[in-house]
Order: C-alpha cells, then sequence, then structure tokens
C-alpha cells in the first residue's frame, strides 16, 4: 500500500512539474539580442533531453514502488535481466551521447558571445560597478575614453569613475550616465570594471550576464535588435545594497539615441 | 594469539565516570552520537534561520516575533536589515553545508558504524579521534558566536569571495570580527575534517577483522573510505585558502586584493592580488564538498536497500562503488564550473563543463543501480526504506538541474538564480538529508537500543516528501525566470510580482520546519520511552547487527569475527549474516 | 622485528590476516597526512604561482653570495635526512646508543636550519621586506609567498624537531619503539621533500 501511495505521489509530482514547464509557467522573458536564440535553443534542447531523462527516471521508480511491494511470499524474487550491463551501456551510450551532443551545440552559443570578435565600428560604453550602483561612461567625440584615477573618485562631486578632466585632454568629453542607452541593431561593446567588490551585470533579455572581477577590465559584446527599456541587475553577492543595485538600459532608435546622447553630453 | 577482551582489558578498557564516559571519551559509538548530536543541533539552527529568511521574502515589512528582542541591531522593531538577512543566509550556508551535511552522515555514522562494520574495536587513533570531535565543537561554538559579537555575522555568503570577505571592516557589518571568526571556525573544521579522514582510512585498511576482504566490506563502509580520501584532499586545499583570507585580513597581505579599490570613500592600501584566485582555490575543494556531503548519502542508501528489498544491489558491490571511486575522483576536475561567467577564460569554462557533465555518467549509474534494484523485489516499505526511496527521487529531481548549470552557455542564464538554489538544494540538502533521516531510523535501535515509532515515522517522510518539492522544486522554476538569488528583498521590477510564489514557497517551508519537529519529538521521545530493540530489528546481514543493541564497549564482546560473506545475502524472507558459515545465497 | 609481528603490535584491533593492504597503524596514518599536507603545500605553491604569473616586477632579493645561506640550509637538511636515516636503521639493530647519536644529530641539524632560516628572515625584514612590503618598489606579493610558504615549512621543521625530541626521550624510557621512530623519520624525509621544492621556487626562482 505504502509502495502505491509513493507511486501516485511521484507521478503527480512529475507531472505537475511537467506541466509547470511545457506550459511555460515560468518562463524567460523576451529575447531581445542577436546571440540570444543560440543559447534559449539551447535551454529548450536541454529541456527536452533532460527532460525526458526527468520524466522516465521518476516514472520508473514509481512504477518500480507500485509493483513490488512486499507480497509475503506470494511473488517470487525476480534480479533484474541481464544484472548491471544493460543500465551501465544505457549511462555511458545514451547519456554520453547527450552530454557530446550538448556539448558540441552548446559550445557555439557560448563562441558566440565570447569568441567571436567584437565588431571594429562598435559603440563602446564603459561599465563600472561600484557598491551599489552601475555607471556608464561614453567616450564622447573624441572617441577615446579618459584615464581612470580611483584615488580621486568622489561620489559627493558626482565624479563616479574617477576622471581628471583638468589633466587628461581625453577625459574632457567623457560622458558620465546612471542609465545605459544604446541605439538598436549597432553592436555595443561595454567594458566592465568595478570600484570595490565583484559585481554582475545581468540584463536577462539580452541573455548575457558577466562579473565584475576588481583588478581586471573585461569585455563584453553584443547587438540588440529590440527597443526597449529592460532592467540591469547586479547578480553577484557585493554586500548590503546587493539587492537594490540596479539600473536600466534602454535600446532605441538612433534617432533617438542620438537626442539623449546629446541631452547627456549637456548634463556633464 | 590475541586473546579480545585481554587485549581490551589492556588498551582500551572501559572508562569509569561521567566525564570520561559521556564526554571525553575515546570510544567511537560515544564519539558519533556526539557528531550527530551536534548535527542535529546545528540542523535546528540552521533551519532556523532559514524561517526568518523566508518569512522577510515573503512578507519584507513584517516584525518577526521574537526577532527584535533577539537582535536589536539586525532587525530593529523585528524587521532584518539587508546585512542581517545576508549574515542570517551566509551562516545558514556555512552550518548546514559544513556542521550538518558533512558532520551527520560521514562522522557521525560513520565514526559508530565503521569500525563495527569491519569488525574492529575501535577507531585506529581512538584519542585523535576524539579530538577531531572536540575541535569540531569549538569550530561550531565560533560559528554561533558570531551571532553575539556587536558586529554580528559576516554577510559575504558561506562561499566569502573576495575583496569583500578579504577587505576587513571597512567593507561594511558583519565583515570584521564575524569574517575572522568564521574563517577561524573553518580552518578548525578542517583541521578535524583531516583528522577524522586520516582515522577512517588507516581504519578502513588496517583494522579488518578476518575475512572481511575488500569485496565484502559494507557499501556504507566503501563510501566513507573513498569519501575519506576526497575530504582528505578537499579539505587540505580549504586550510591554506582560509588562511591566505586570514592574512589579507589581518596581515595586510594582498593575496586576493588587487589594487585601486574605493571602498567606502577609502582607497585600499592592498595591490596586485586576484579575486579570482580566491575563486579557484576555494571551488577547488568546493565542488568536491559537495559530493563529500553526497558520497555518504549514495552509501547509506546502497547499504539499507538491501535490507528492504530483501535482495543485492543490481550489480552486486563492484557497480556501486566504483560509480562512487568515479564521482569522487572526477569530482577534483570540475571546480571551473561554479566560474563560467566570473571572468576566467572563456576557453576554461569548456575545458570544464566537459568532465561537468561526464560526472554525470557514474551518477547515473548510481541512480540506476538504485532504482532498478527495485526490480522483482520484495519491498518492505518501512520508514527508513520510505527515505531511501525519497533519496532516489530528490537525487534525480536535483541531477537533472545538473545537465543545465554544465554547459556554459546555458549557466551563463541560470547562474546566480534561484535554479541554482533549489538544483544544490536538491542534490546535497534534500537528498542527503533523506539518506541521512533513512539511516538515523534505520541505525537508532542500534545507537540507542531501541526502536523509534513508524506511524511518526511515516508522517515525518509523507509530509517532508511533499513540502520540499513544494518549496525546492517552485524555486527552480522560478530560476527560468531570471530570479536572482542572495536577494534579501525583491525590489526588481520583474521580481516583485514574485512575491507571491515566494510567499507559498515560505509557507510550505514553514510547514517542512515544523514537520521535523515530529521527527525530533519521536527521536527524543523513542530514545527513553521507545520499545526495546532487539539485535537485529531489521533483518540485516552486516556486522553491527551481529552485536547488542547497542553494541558492548568493545562492539562485540570478546567474540571473534570472522568474516564469511559479503553484504548483500538477501532472499525474500531469508538473509545470511556475513559472520555466518552458512551457504551463500546470492553468491556475493 | 618481522612484517607480521609488526603487524600485531599495532594495538587493539581483533585479529587478523596478513594482507598485502596491511601497513603498520601509524605509518599508514602518517603517509595519509603526508598526502594531506603536500594538498596543503601544493595549494600554497599554486598560489605563489598565480600570483608571480600575474605580477610585474616580482621582487628578487637573493643573488650571489645571498643564496649561499640557502644553499647551506639545504644542505643541512639533506644531511639530517641522512643522520634521520641512520637513526631508524640503529634502532631496527636494536643499536640504541647509536640510535641516540644519530636522532641527535639530527635534531642538531634540524635546529642549525630553523636558525640559519630566521636569521636570513630578520635580514630581510632589515632591509624592508615584509609581508606586504617590497623595498624595491616591486610587488607587495613576495613577501607575502615567501614568507608564508617558507613560514609554513619552518613551522612543520621545528614541530619535527620537538616531535623528534619527544620520541628520542620515549624511546630511551622504553616507551616507544623502532616504529615510531620509523614514522617520525618518514614524516622528517617529507619536510626534507617539501623543502626540495621550496627552495627551487621560492629562492633559486627569486634570485637576479
Amino acid at each position: 500500500m505504502p509502495g502505491k501511495v509513493f507511486a501516485v505521489v511521484v507521478a503527480i509530482i512529475t507531472l505537475v512539474i511537467a506541466y509547470c514547464v511545457i506550459a511555460h509557467v515560468w518562463w524567460m522573458p523576451v529575447d531581445v539580442s542577436v546571440h540570444g536564440p543560440k543559447i534559449d535553443h539551447q535551454i529548450e534542447e536541454t529541456l527536452f533531453g533532460a527532460g525526458i531523462l526527468f520524466i522516465a527516471g521518476q516514472l520508473v521508480l514509481a512504477s518500480f514502488a507500485f509493483l513490488y511491494g512486499d507480497s509475503k511470499g506470494a511473488r517470487k524474487m525476480k534480479a533484474f535481466p541481464g544484472g548491471a550491463k544493460s543500465l551501465i551501456v544505457f549511462a555511458c551510450v545514451v547519456v554520453g551521447v547527450e552530454i557530446l551532443v550538448l556539448s558540441f551545440v552548446g559550445s557555439k552559443a557560448w563562441a558566440s558571445v565570447y569568441f567571436t570578435p567584437p565588431d571594429p565600428d562598435s559603440l563602446r560604453v564603459d561599465v563600472q560597478a561600484g557598491q551599489f550602483a552601475f555607471y556608464f561612461r561614453y567616450p564622447g567625440p573624441d572617441g577615446k575614453f579618459g584615464p581612470l584615477h580611483p584615488e580621486l573618485i568622489n561620489e559627493t562631486t558626482q565624479n563616479y569613475f574617477g576622471l581628471d578632466p583638468e589633466h587628461d585632454a581625453d577625459a574632457k568629453d567623457d560622458i558620465v550616465t546612471a542609465g545605459l542607452a544604446i541605439p538598436v541593431n549597432k553592436p555595443v561593446l561595454l567594458t566592465l570594471h568595478s570600484k570595490d567588490m565583484g559585481h554582475s551585470f545581468d540584463v536577462r533579455e539580452l541573455r548575457i550576464q558577466q562579473d565584475f572581477v576588481p583588478g581586471i577590465v573585461i569585455p563584453i559584446h553584443f547587438t540588440a535588435n529590440q527597443t526597449g527599456k529592460f532592467e540591469i541587475v547586479c547578480t553577484q553577492l557585493c554586500g548590503l545594497g546587493h539587492y537594490n543595485m540596479k539600473a536600466y538600459l534602454e535600446v532605441m532608435s538612433q534617432a533617438d539615441y542620438d537626442n539623449w546622447l546629446k541631452q547627456q553630453a549637456a548634463m556633464q | 594469539m590475541h586473546d579480545m577482551s585481554a587485549h581490551a582489558a589492556a588498551h582500551h578498557a572501559p572508562p569509569s565516570g561521567f566525564i570520561r564516559k559521556y564526554v571525553f571519551s575515546v570510544d567511537h559509538k560515544v564519539i558519533g552520537i556526539q557528531y550527530t548530536t551536534l548535527s542535529l543541533v546545528a540542523a535546528f539552527i540552521g533551519m532556523a534561520l532559514s524561517w526568518v529568511m523566508r518569512i522577510h521574502l515573503g512578507w519584507p515589512a513584517a516584525s518577526i516575533p521574537f526577532l527584535g528582542t533577539l537582535s536589536p541591531n539586525g532587525a530593529p522593531g523585528g524587521v532584518p536589515t539587508p546585512e542581517y538577512y545576508l549574515s542570517l543566509m551566509t551562516m545558514h550556508g556555512t552550518i548546514m553545508a559544513f556542521f550538518v551535511l558533512t558532520a551527520a552522515p560521514m562522522a557521525g555514522y560513520g565514526n559508530f558504524m565503521l569500525p563495527i562494520q569491519v569488525g574492529a574495536a575501535d577507531m585506529a587513533f581512538p584519542r585523535l579521534n576524539m579530538a577531531s570531535f572536540w575541535v569540531t565543537f569549538v569550530g561550531f561554538v565560533l560559528a554561533c558566536a558570531t551571532f553575539i559579537i556587536p558586529d554580528g555575522p559576516p554577510i559575504s555568503g558561506w562561499t566569502a569571495y573576495a575583496p569583500l570577505s578579504a577587505v576587513g571592516q571597512v567593507a561594511g557589518p558583519g565583515q570584521g570580527r564575524g569574517q575572522d571568526l568564521w574563517v577561524l571556525s573553518i580552518a578548525l573544521f578542517c583541521v578535524a575534517s583531516l583528522l577524522g579522514a586520516l582515522n577512517f582510512i588507516v581504519t578502513t585498511i588496517d583494522l579488518r577483522t578476518k575475512g572481511m576482504t575488500l569485496s565484502r566490506l559494507p557499501l556504507s563502509t566503501w563510501a566513507w573510505f573513498i569519501n575519506a580520501w576526497v575530504s582528505l584532499l578537499a579539505f587540505a586545499v580549504l586550510l591554506p585558502t582560509g588562511l591566505l583570507l586570514l592574512l589579507d585580513r589581518v596581515g595586510g597581505t594582498s593575496f586576493f586584493i588587487p589594487g585601486g579599490l574605493v571602498v567606502n570613500d577609502k582607497l585600499l592600501p592592498h595591490s596586485g592580488g586576484s579575486p579570482l584566485l580566491f575563486q579557484h582555490l576555494f571551488w577547488f575543494f568546493g565542488h568536491p564538498e559537495v559530493y563529500i556531503i553526497i558520497l555518504p548519502a549514495f552509501g547509506i542508501v546502497a547499504h539499507l536497500m538491501p535490507t528492504f528489498t530483501r535482495k543485492p544491489l543490481v550489480g552486486g558491490w563492484k557497480v556501486i562503488t566504483f560509480a562512487m571511486i568515479a564521482i569522487g575522483s572526477l569530482s577534483f576536475l570540475v571546480w571551473g564550473h561554479h566560474m563560467f561567467v566570473s571572468g576566467m577564460s572563456p576557453s576554461m569554462a569548456m575545458v570544464f563543463s566537459v568532465p561537468t557533465l561526464i560526472i554525470t555518467i557514474p551518477s547515473v549509474i548510481g541512480v540506476l543501480v538504485f532504482a532498478f534494484s527495485l526490480y522483482g523485489a520484495n519491498i518492505r516499505f518501512t520508514t527508513p526504506m520510505l527515505f531511501c526511496l525519497g533519496f532516489i527521487s530528490l537525487f534525480i529531481s536535483g541531477g537533472i538541474g545538473g545537465f543545465f548549470l554544465a554547459q556554459p552557455a546555458v549557466d551563463s542564464y541560470l547562474h546566480a538564480t534561484s535554479f541554482v538554489v533549489g538544483h544544490f538544494h536538491f542534490t546535497m540538502g534534500l537528498s542527503a538529508i533523506f539518506a541521512t533521516f533513512a539511516g538515523f531510523y534505520y541505525w537508532f535501535p542500534k545507537m540507542w537500543g531501541r526502536m523509534m515509532n513508524e506511524t511518526l515515522g511515516k508522517v515525518h517522510f509523507w509530509l517532508s516528501f511533499v513540502l520540499v518539492y513544494c518549496v525546492f522544486m517552485t524555486m527552480h522554476l522560478m530560476g527560468l525566470t531570471g530570479a536572482v538569488r542572495r536577494y534579501s528583498s525583491y525590489v526588481a521590477d520583474f521580481m516583485v510580482p514574485q512575491i507571491p510564489t515566494n510567499r507559498f514557497m515560505t509557507v510550505a517551508a514553514l510547514l517542512l520546519g515544523a514537520t521535523q519537529f515530529i521527527f525530533l519529538y519521536n527521536a527524543i521521545w523513542s530514545r527513553f520511552k521507545g520499545p526495546k530493540a532487539a539485535d537485529n530489528p531489521w533483518g540485516a546481514t552486516t556486522l553491527e547487527w551481529d552485536t547488542t543493541s547497542p553494541p558492548p564497549f568493545d562492539n562485540f564482546g570478546g567474540r571473534q569475527m570472522t568474516i564469511h560473506h559479503g553484504p548483500m545475502e538477501y532472499d525474500a524472507d531469508a538473509s545470511v549474516m556475513q559472520t555466518s558459515p552458512a551457504k551463500s545465497i546470492a553468491g556475493t | 622485528m618481522s612484517e607480521s609481528e609488526l603487524t600485531m603490535s599495532t594495538g587493539h584491533e581483533v585479529l587478523m590476516e596478513a594482507s598485502p593492504y596491511r601497513i603498520e597503524k601509524k605509518k599508514l596514518g602518517m603517509w595519509i597526512f603526508i598526502v594531506s599536507d603536500a594538498c596543503t603545500f601544493a595549494t600554497f605553491l599554486f598560489g605563489y604561482g598565480y600570483m608571480r604569473v600575474g605580477s610585474q616586477n616580482w621582487g628578487t632579493p637573493f643573488d650571489f653570495p645571498t643564496i649561499l645561506n640557502g644553499i647551506i640550509m639545504t644542505f643541512v637538511l639533506l644531511s639530517s635526512s641522512l643522520t634521520m636515516l641512520a637513526a631508524v636503521r640503529a634502532t631496527q639493530a636494536g643499536q640504541k646508543p647509536s640510535a641516540n647519536k644519530w636522532l641527535g644529530l639530527t635534531i642538531t641539524l634540524g635546529t642549525v636550519f630553523a636558525i640559519l632560516h630566521l636569521r636570513e628572515w630578520f635580514k630581510m625584514f632589515g632591509e624592508g621586506w615584509g609581508l606586504f612590503s617590497n623595498p624595491t618598489g616591486g610587488a607587495v606579493q613576495f613577501g607575502a609567498c615567501f614568507f608564508s610558504v617558507t613560514g609554513l615549512h619552518l613551522a612543520h621543521v621545528i614541530s619535527g624537531v620537538i616531535a623528534l625530541l619527544i620520541i628520542t626521550r620515549g624511546y630511551n624510557r622504553g616507551r616507544y619503539d623502532t616504529s615510531h621512530v620509523e614514522t617520525a623519520g618518514l614524516y622528517w624525509h617529507f619536510v626534507d621533500l617539501v623543502w626540495m621544492f621550496v627552495f627551487p621556487m621560492m629562492y633559486l626562482m627569486n634570485a637576479r
């Protein structure tokens, strides 16, 4: 009796989970990046393959619990035919093949983010993460970023990056903003650096997540193919304000972006 | 010719006096009980921390009863501050991972059972064993002490990433003395684990009784033995990592802290260090650690199931043992899968992804052996068996999540979401705990000479099984939305609408917590009032069931234990003890 | 002492069969400890390698003749391993006075090593080298790595000397026997072996 109850409970749990996944009760937000479909495809493939194994495993467990309760001598014991051999073969072959396929195809998705060089015409934006805000820096008309001086960082005077426009010519026209705006369908190259702790740049809709590592400048590039306003959230524990550390990514038409940048430049 | 009782008298006379018998005892059985009790206390503390966390996540503005009095700084008016939440989270992880999951199934049951299962009178080094426990105890006290110092426990997570954990007080509340105490606590735990591993290995190799060849070792002993090797190598790396962290914190060094950091408006004097170095060193320990947690669980389930299915495991002792050896060895090659988006070279990501996926194979073999050992059996659905079945289901669920996280491209979306939290709770939390419960109900009669109440045990099982799915599978699925972990409140636009689901998880978690009190009541009541246990109430075959419940001081009352069989001689209602000269049933 | 007698004298275990896996308990325990300790040293050395590769202007405080001290230390420690070997052989042959002589020599050599080590440390402190200071203005990690690694090794040498003192005393009082001396010898050889990694990596690689 308990075996049959166990089987039913496991079966119900399995079906509920399968339903939640197939019906996308909780699902990824719309993807707005050029490389995103590869990642989404990978996730879906994995859900399919792993999902089958999940359902099969749980239902096999459930059916054995259902069928093989203590019969008090009424039923003879049976050894599993072939012993462990078929199980080992199954694990090695089926799981092995699944692993190979996922790795091989998945490496392409990974490569599309990390192994394709950025477009030479990319819009470059420097991103700084610090406890507990993101700041962004555009190079301005000269196309160059001024050098950073950490000892000059001053929140009160809003010198978040530690720029020295008086002595560094390249820093004079740098535009510092609290939000990230980019034109749609234009390659963007971000350079991530941290002011203090480990942080992370995560935009779900872009399918981009990259840690900031103090001491290193990390490049990440993408192209957004839909306009909209998307949340940038910090996903690497950085202190008490971690939960509240966020900014917005706005993907705009080229014209809107140009206007926005002009306004930001005027506010420097 | 060694006469057992003379031996016992000469080297190991039974102690007298309360302190020598129950406090500073070198008897592995007492030490095993001490570890198990410590873990039980730690488990309830760890759970209580999670209740506060979950209530706060569901109702961020709510004042939690008693919390304001317990912690006026951390939770003024009973409402946890963000840093308090993070400190609860840090200590929840630390206490559960180390003092519950690493301690109970390995040090707790292993210490009690391993010497008996190999036929020895005690561990190879009993005094070292006693030292191990008391060092663990001091480590636990230090961890708890972080709650009563003015600045509170650290907030950097059980993973304590640098620079947050390394720069010291300047990083904010909890990062001063609290983090120092935490490092010391972990360092002591490392030392104790290393000594314990040493003892397990030498005992298994050297102290096996006559006829106890390696092929006849019970599978739980195999698991503890393999696990001891993994522990030895892994904790030997965590210890220096903690020392380096401590040097950065108090010695002014810059192993993990680069230059140019501005924290709280101060430019730090450090330079040249690497936060990634910390991650490499930590995870080189950290990944084997999760296998250190699960291997004894595998061993417990492998040991218990034949008793209740009345047949050997599919593949005998070899398949599951080699699977465990494969898992233990491969576990050292995969640590980088925690670092896919960490800034580590993207090429390394593929290097780590492949062994991470390969380690699935022996794990799947293990699960298949367990599941298919039910085929054609006559299963007795006792409480320990139900928990074993629950283990199989939970491990399948948790393991499936591994397929996702092992792939860098997928992990780039799922990293740091509640998918990961669901995944590791299923694998190292719930499965290991269910196996631990199975072991508790199974070995309780042997350890205390009384039976636990079966009805209460079954209630404990059913409620726990359904509720853990409610809490942690929901968490898994919510991770698909990109829900971020380690947030003390949900203020992100896309997470605010998820608060109602969080409330559902909170209610389920609180009910799950309440259910554990049924277990606690059962354990304590049965300890004193439970029906007396026979020597072998489950009809099992291994050496621990070949002696009284509880065993006498020297484990076998001076008897010479000679082994004739492997541990899985079962058939329907028949079974053959390992020491029985009768003919083998299953030919194992 | 025969192998099986050694096996039987391990303590309070039940009657056992001789088996290929049977190694005397203390010795096996020491081997296991050595494995874990090797991992600990390896972790430090890995951290050192990582830092060195990633840093500019690493410190190079050693030169001829300052490297001579390290060379002498190496010679001293290697000799102490030889004397330890002789001590073990003497205990195995039951020759107490000879064993005492060799044990005493080992302890002396170990102490000399420690003294030379500390002398050099204090000289370096005087020059401005520290856990987080590099007087040449180069990477401060040099001091952190150098002093922590050599410090850990020195701690092992000093504990080894203390252990040898305790064992020599116990051996003379009949409490300890050959197996104890052998086990201590194993530890001592390990400490020497670690030095054969530490010296090239921390001294020779950082010489001008």
